[in-house]
This record gives C-alpha cells, structure tokens and sequence, in this order.
C-alpha cells in the first residue's frame, strides 16, 4: 500500500468536515484516499502544457432563468427533516457567529 | 500617549451588496425583507440532496452593471466555484462564489470628497455570490437559523487599500450606495443589510527613520454610515497606542477581527488570530460557465446611464451650481433627474435648485413622496422659477405658490394672480408709497441724510414700511431703488 494520504490529513479533512472518525476508519480511509489519488496520477503521463483547463465537463453555458418568483416549501415542510426546530427556525447548539455569511 | 508619531492610515473596504432581484441566485424563492422564518426556501437553497441551482439571468446582470459602473473590466467567460466551510447558516455546507475567474476585476471608484476634491479608490475584483442565512443567538442557550435570505444574491466588492482617513471611508460607502441606487441594482440600506462594509484597517507608522505596519484589523457590525466612519477613527487611535505600548507589528497571522459596538461607541475584539481557514475552493459542477459575447455586452452597458458623481460635475460646469449644491440635488437620481428636467424648460439653475431642494423637498416630505411624484410638470416648475427671476413674486409668495402646485396644471401664474401675490414694480404706484413713507418717518429720513449711526437701520426700517403698505406686493429691488433715489434729492448739497 503507498502512503499518497496519511492518517494526519485524513483527520485534517474530517475536522474541517465535522466528521467524527474512529481509529479504524482512519486507517481505512487513507488506505482508500491513497489508492484513489493513485489512480488518479495516471493522468500524471499526459502531457498536458498546452490544454487549458477545463472550467465544466459540459460543452454548455449561459444557463439562466427568468427573475419570476415561484412557489416555496411550506415553513413545516422545509423544517420537516430538520433534527430540531424552535418555532419556525431550525434549532442547532449555540455557535458563534462571526457573521462569516459571505 | 502623548508621544508624537508620523503615521498613515490605511484602510480597504470588503463590501457585500444585496443586489434588488425578486428571486435568490439560484432558485425561485421570493427575496423580501421580513416576514415568516423559513418561509422562502425549497429544495435548492436548503441544500436537498438531487436539487440542481440555475442562475437568476437579471441579478447576474445587476452585478455585471455595477462592477461597469465601477470601471471594472469584465469578464467575458467566467465561472462558479464552491467555497467549502461548516455554518448552521449555510445549509450545503459550501456557499457558491468566483474564486479564480471572477465576473470583473481591476477597476475604481471616484469619491468626492467634502473640499470639492476627487479621491480615487481602485477595485481590486467584484464578483458573484449567494448569501447566507441569519443566526439567532436571542432564543436562549441555542442558535436559531432563519434561511429566508439564504440563497440571495450578493456582490462582493474588494478595494484596494487606498483610503487614508476615516471620512474617507465614510465617503467611499455613501457613493456606493448613490451608484447602486441610481442603477436601481440595490435598495442599498444598511440598516436592513442590504449593504455591509468591513473595513481593513491598518497603520505604517513612521518611526526613528523605521516603517513599522500595525496588525491588520477587520470592523464588522455596521450599520450605518456614521458607524463606519467613527469605528475607523476608533481603530486608529487604539492601533496607534497598542503600538506605542507593545510594539506589536504586522505578521503573518496576526490580523484580528473587531465588531463595533455602538452604545459603547468602540471596537471590541471578536477573534484574536485569523483562524487559517481552508476554504478548498473547486469549481462548482452543478453550474455551467458565464460567457459573455459583445451583444449581451453592449446591452448591458447602455442601462449605465449618466452615473452620480457625472451628473454632478455636470450640474456645477454646465449649471454653475456650487460643489455643495450640486451633491445636495444629485442625492438621489428622481430628483436629479427632476431638477434637469426644469433646468431644460428654462428655470435658472441655481433658482430651480433652491426651489426643489429647499420648498419642494419639505413639501415632498409633508406627503410622504419624493419630488418629482409631487405631480408638479418641469414645465410649471420652470415657469414658477421664471416669476421669481423677473421679480414677479417673492420668494415667500413663491413657496406658497409652490405649496398650490402639486396635482393642478394650473399655470403658477394664475395661481398667483388668484391669490394676488404679483409683486407690482410699477414704479408710479410704488414711489406714491415711498413719498408716503418718507413723509410719516421724518426721523428716520433725518438719521440717513445726516448720515448717523442709525443711517443703515433707518433705510432697511423704510424699506419695509413701503412693502408693508403695498400689503407685500410692491418688488423690494424696485423700492430700494426708488428710495435710494428720493433719498438722495433730499441730501443737502455741498
Ligand atoms: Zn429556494
């Protein structure tokens, strides 16, 4: 097995996803990451200095639509899956808000 | 703290501009102030697995307009890009955003400044992205999220750091707001967010022949422009004495963020060390690029219109308005545009300008309206002007002939001969009224032909005696004249 992702970033990663891992999975999953990069760096063998890079897999822009409202989900819709709620605002522990919206 | 220090204040602006679309970015839900929590969300801005965002063709072009406006160079192909990071607010757990190939860059904005000078600001990118939704912290020992505005378009605006004062600063936020107002792009009220300006506040101080750099400190929370502008002086000050105090410079790191609190009237420190965030920007492929060729182009640029600060300068070259004048009238595009309009049915400009600024404002304000819906034509106003230039009326009779205007065509001439407020400069009629008044203040006449003490006053007392007698109709210009000359046939001769 070769080490193209070791344990240390994978559990970077799952910090920055506010992903709880086990040592075992861990251990799985840099295994996995590491033969997908692998795999990957096959494309390593092209010779790619004169392609741009690809901005889209599609061959297709300019998609847009109309500014003309339509309906939206229903307040107890849209809060149904929700794992809390508080009146008619999603519930979540307290975080602090660094206004980082945007 | 009394050391005295050379220093230059260096501030750039992070902007985000609501941009005055009816539908969010991506998805159909209705963009409104208020109303239910989550009420305008579906599957797209809530982030359900399967849904696919489709760009708002009107907001994009609400945002290529703007970033015309700020002399910015556009982007003929552009693309979406996802910036990863883990809010509550942020449902997809990824706003989408222009990383590498942003809708413009390079541009600059020109803020008159309160001597009559010009500052430039340069831009360094504008571009396109989602807002998020809104945090409540006030429910209780938990977090309640509304994502109404999550979803909506947002522009953000990066200045380079070219500011060096705090006015200047304040300065800069109203000009964007007059731009994106008279483009109709952005409601642009702050206090509902629908501008937020962060400024980067930092100072070179100069010291025993040395450049010493403050840490970087970032400003949120604020909402107004009197905020802003406070909250940069604020900064200053206690970058300045931090420094003189610690030493402290500038590091990789060590840029702080600060809110401002605005009963207490001071910054208070939010974070103290940037959290180095990893944002794994990578394009977004559920969106497909922007290209814009010269058509879309052109169509776009010819809504630019005459743009605030032109208009402006055009009203004190071509008008000859005062610099102070003219910022008053080109405040907001309707009454700008409404003042041109009179100019051009032939109203002298600095008359049409006092008549709207002064009486049609405050009339505007009594009916809850703006000038030009007083229902008042160019064409009226301008012939109002015109009466008060030729010394037909007064300037009182003036604005109360105004006051009858809105909502009649009734020529301000009829109005005026209704309400008998023709000023008379038949000089007969007016100078049997002088030699009235002469004749009943020998007292006063004395005072000025011997020239006393009270000679002034005596004259300025005549005058309005011969106005009072002709019940305030007599033109004043035409009285001073006329005593002015019976007055000095009374002088002795030497
Ligand atoms: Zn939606």
């Amino acid at each position: 097995m070769s080490n193209q992702i070791n344990r240390q970033q994978v559990e970077r990663v799952a910090h920055l996803s506010r992903l709880d891992l086990t040592d075992q999975e861990l251990d799985l999953f840099s295994g996995q990451l590491s033969s997908i990069v692998e795999y990957i760096q096959k494309l390593n063998e092209l010779d790619t200095k004169n392609v741009e890079p690809l901005a889209h897999s599609l061959p297709v822009h300019n998609v847009f639509r109309p500014d003309t409202p339509r309906a939206s989900l229903p307040t107890e819709q849209a809060l149904a899956n929700a794992p809390d709620r508080v009146d008619d605002f999603y519930k979540v522990p307290q975080i602090l808000d660094d206004n980082s919206g945007a | 703290m009394a050391a005295k220090v050379d220093y230059k204040v260096i501030v750039g602006l992070e902007i985000h501009v609501h941009l005055a679309a009816k539908t969010k970015m991506f998805c159909g839900c209705e963009l409104a102030y208020g109303g239910t929590p989550n009420s305008r969300t579906c599957p797209v801005c809530i982030g359900m697995p399967g849904s696919l965002p489709v760009m708002n063709k009107h907001a994009y072009e609400c945002a290529v307009l703007t970033a015309m406006a700020l002399n910015c160079s556009i982007a003929r192909f552009t693309k979406w890009d996802r910036k990863s990071y883990y809010y509550p607010d942020l449902p997809k757990n990824y706003q989408i955003s222009q990383y590498d190939l942003p809708l413009s860059e390079n541009g600059f904005i020109e803020i008159p400044l309160e001597d009559g000078s010009i500052k430039r600001v340069g831009i360094i990118r504008a571009h396109l992205e989602e807002d998020a939704g809104k945090n409540n912290h006030e429910l209780g020992s938990f977090s309640a999220i509304d994502l109404n505005r999550a979803g909506a378009p947002l522009l953000e605006i990066v200045t380079a750091p070219d500011m060096n004062h705090p006015a200047e600063v304040r300065q800069m936020a109203q000009e964007l707001q007059r731009i994106v107002r008279y483009l109709g792009v952005s409601e642009g009220d702050m206090q509902k967010g629908h501008m937020r300006f962060e400024p980067n506040v930092n100072l070179h101080i100069y010291k025993d022949g040395q450049t010493y750099k403050t840490p970087i400190c970032e400003i949120k929370n604020l909402n107004s422009f009197r905020a802003i502008e406070r909250s940069v002086a604020y900064e200053i000050q206690r970058q300045l004495e931090e420094f003189l105090e610690t030493g402290k410079t500038m590091q990789m790191g060590n840029k702080r963020t600060y809110g401002w609190d605005d009963v207490n009237q001071m910054t208070v420190l939010q974070r103290e060390k940037e959290e180095a965030h990893d944002y794994r920007y990578f394009p977004e492929p559920d969106l497909v690029p922007v290209e814009m060729d010269d058509v879309w182009f052109e169509q776009i640029r010819s809504r630019l219109g005459e743009l605030p600060l032109q208009k402006q300068k055009r009203f004190v070259t071509d008008y000859g308005l005062s610099d102070y004048d003219a910022a008053v009238v080109t405040g907001d595009k309707a009454t700008a545009d409404y003042f041109d309009a009179v100019v051009k049915a032939g109203a002298e400009p600095k008359r049409a300008c006092n008549l709207i600024t002064q009486i049609g404002q405050k009339l505007a304000n009594q009916s809850n309206t703006s000038v030009d819906q007083l229902d008042i034509s160019p064409q009226n106003l301008a012939k109002l002007a015109q009466m008060a230039d030729k010394g037909l009326i007064s300037a009182t009779a003036a604005a109360s002939i105004y006051a009858k205007m809105p909502g009649t065509d009734t020529n301000p001439e009829d109005i005026a001969k209704a309400e008998n407020l023709i000023q008379t400069s038949d000089t007969g009629a007016i100078e049997a009224l002088v030699n009235e008044v002469l004749a009943e203040n020998a007292e006063a006449v004395q005072d000025i032909i011997t020239n006393s003490k009270k000679a002034q006053k005596a004259q300025g007392f005549l005058t309005g005696q011969v106005i009072k007698k002709s019940k305030g109709k007599a033109n004043p210009k035409v009285v001073t004249e006329l005593l002015a000359k019976r007055l000095s046939e009374l002088a002795p001769k030497e």
